[in-house]
């Protein structure tokens, strides 16, 4: 066993050059993608603003909402719930719209394989 | 008694009984774990048996060092909300692991960064830059660790000569070397999820402490933490509100902190450690949880250290900011709890230190000798011996930069490995997954320039000379204004990686298919070992 390829015989380039440009794959990646990279952006802005709050806007951010519990400390435990809710929403996204795709692609590509 | 003394008020005996207890635990735990380890798999994936829970608890274990559990309390106490600010940057960091970076990096590698950052292009010399950073930021962060061992002796043995101190040190790193050349990936691992579990389940007992002495009253606890000091520490800004420069500077930390963790080679390895990329994704989501939670719990620590210990008591008690939780954990349980919390300081900063260790060896044996020297054709056997060899220099290396820096002023170390991570790594990452034009040069670029970038900068910031906290004290050869890089050397790491790319001709389009279509299907993925 060399230490650069798989341990199972891979299928060779032309396998693969077929798979990716297959309509199959083409979904499978427009899923992914539509999802994790506009859901990246929103939570890198969110954040952005989030930390140009805190650094720049000290007025707005220490005002009072109830006892003493200010804006800051709002903003900021709504940065966790986001990052909760973002966490969950992938994982109920990839279960249903990316794992049976991978799968169904996966095993054409191995079962095809004949080991 | 002032709560100023409670450093005197621990018990050496005790604290060192709680620890040796979790000592002999662990090493029983790891003995067990090695009978089963024999491939370079087993070394340096666990076998890949491991569940996406487990891994999740180890990730949480990996990555909540002593800076974010001594320190973010700390800050938080001192500081007030500039402290929370960090937390939220190492949370928030996550997704990126989760949402750009976890499943698709199971599913195309094997044992390191370097395996993936490698799949298309010329092998050699993109696993050498692989390693290099690799063993940069591993190495940062290892000191920064160590080095803060040297302070918790201090603080939680009572032992405040350097001679006794750098004993503790050595001892804790031998103690390291050992989980790591037996235990290898899966003792590491085991290590970890104990200390993740002693770690939160003691701090949310001292954190339902806190919040019932105040009515589980969130607002009455921070009355308390402004009547000890000002009513500023609610605010954002105490710390990093007090220049352009400070503000700035802040920006920038920020930046490395969301983009650096993502890049962190022992973050990215433990990936490896799970048959698939589902349970890689599981991995991160428990991680996630664990970890958001317990920054939760932080920020009641740090509010009521503040307002129980109070901000002047914990600034002149030996191991200073640090000292935060401990004294907090006196004040409300004596001895017993001080003890316990300092066992669990310790375990944490051995459990990170094992995991910083493997990663930097386990990247020196697969990329450099078994890819480099060897040009792929190393035997296995020879390849997990390189490791263990490399493990155990790494771990002297470790004991020696912990005795020397030992007292230094070297907590941007920690903003170093972080901004590392973040140019060096982060960028080719992105690159090689999802940029199908990406290439050789780009990806040289991108890493060496990222690192050098990097490290010029803080070696001409005010962090290395010219104020009075510098670690070298006396000169000033400063020029660059941030302790933190990251807002320079992130998009030019960037900009390198494009740049190098569009100006070499290399593609390999071919290579590029089968690294998607196995990113994104997990064809071919490495299996996980059966026993």
């Amino acid at each position: 066993m060399s230490t650069v390829e798989p341990d199972t015989r891979p299928p060779d380039a032309q396998d693969w050059a077929k798979v990716q440009a297959s309509p199959e794959f083409a979904d499978l990646r427009r899923r992914l993608r539509r999802f994790v990279f506009p859901m990246t952006g929103l939570f890198l802005v969110w954040y952005l603003v989030y930390v140009l709050l805190a650094d720049y806007a000290h007025g707005f951010m220490s005002t009072k909402v109830f006892g003493n519990i200010n804006v800051a400390l709002i903003l900021g435990l709504l940065q966790f719930v986001s990052t909760f809710a973002i966490t969950m929403l992938y994982v109920r996204y990839a279960n249903k719209k990316l794992d049976p795709k991978a799968e169904e692609i996966r095993e054409g590509i191995e079962g095809g394989d004949a080991q | 008694m002032s709560i100023a003394q409670a450093a005197s008020n621990s018990n050496p005996t005790l604290n060192i009984s709680i620890f040796a207890a979790f000592v002999l635990v662990t090493l029983v735990v790891v003995f067990r774990a090695s009978k089963n380890s024999r491939t370079a798999a087993d070394y340096y994936a666990a076998g890949r048996a491991f569940t996406g829970p487990q891994n999740g608890i180890a990730i949480s274990g990996d990555y909540l060092s002593a800076a974010s559990f001594l320190g973010i309390a700390g800050a938080i106490a001192v500081n007030g909300y500039d402290g929370f600010l960090y937390s939220i940057g190492f949370l928030v960091a996550w997704l990126v692991a989760l949402l750009l970076v976890a499943e698709l990096l199971r599913n195309t590698g094997k044992y390191t960064m370097g395996d993936v950052l490698a799949f298309r292009m010329r092998q050699r010399p993109v696993r050498a830059a692989a390693a290099t950073s690799t063993l940069a930021v591993s190495f940062f962060y290892l000191l920064a660790q160590m080095a803060g061992a040297g302070g918790l002796v201090a603080l939680l043995l009572g032992i405040t000569d350097k001679a006794g101190q750098a004993a503790v040190i050595a001892i804790v790193g031998v103690i390291m070397i050992v989980y790591v050349l037996i235990g290898g990936m899966k003792g590491t691992t085991w290590v970890q999820i104990i200390k993740a579990a002693l770690l939160i389940t003691g701090a949310a007992a001292i954190t339902l402490w806190v919040l019932g002495r105040y009515g589980f009253n969130l607002s009455s606890l921070l009355q308390g933490a402004v009547d000890k000091a000002t009513p500023a520490v609610l605010d954002p800004g105490l710390q990093y509100g007090k220049t352009a420069e400070t503000k700035l500077d802040f920006v920038s930390l920020a930046m490395a902190l969301v983009l650096g963790t993502a890049g962190l080679p022992h973050i990215l390895m433990r990936f490896y450690t799970v048959p698939t990329a589902k349970e890689a994704r599981r991995s991160v989501v428990w991680a996630i949880w664990l970890i958001g939670i317990f920054y939760l719990f932080t920020l009641v620590l740090g509010y009521g250290a503040g307002a129980i210990v109070g901000p002047q008591a914990i600034k002149t008690a030996p191991g200073g900011v640090n000292s935060a939780a401990p004294l907090l954990a006196d004040a409300l349980g004596g001895p017993v709890l001080l003890g316990f919390i300092a066992a669990v300081a310790f375990a944490t900063i051995l459990a990170v230190v094992a995991g910083l260790t493997i990663t930097a060896s386990a990247s020196f044996a697969h990329d450099v000798y078994a890819n480099v020297i060897k040009k792929g054709k190393a035997d296995p056997a020879k390849e997990v011996k390189v490791a263990r060899i490399t493990a155990l220099v790494i771990g002297a290396v470790a004991i020696a930069g912990g005795i020397f820096a030992n007292g230094q002023n070297i907590a941007f170390l920690v903003a170093l490995a972080f901004a590392v991570a973040a140019s060096a790594n982060l960028p080719t990452i992105l690159y090689s997954l999802f940029w199908k034009r990406f290439n050789t040069q780009g990806a040289l670029w991108s890493i060496y320039g990222g690192l050098a970038v990097c490290i010029l900068l803080i070696i001409f910031s005010p962090a290395v000379s010219g104020t009075s906290g510098s670690m070298i004290k006396g000169v000033d050869f400063s020029w660059f204004p941030l302790p933190n890089p990251g807002i320079v050397s992130i998009p030019v790491s960037f900009f390198l990686g494009w740049l190098g790319t569009v100006l070499s001709k290399e593609r390999d389009d071919a290579k590029y298919a089968e690294m998607e279509v196995r990113a994104l299907t997990g064809a071919g993925a490495e299996k996980a070992v059966a026993h």
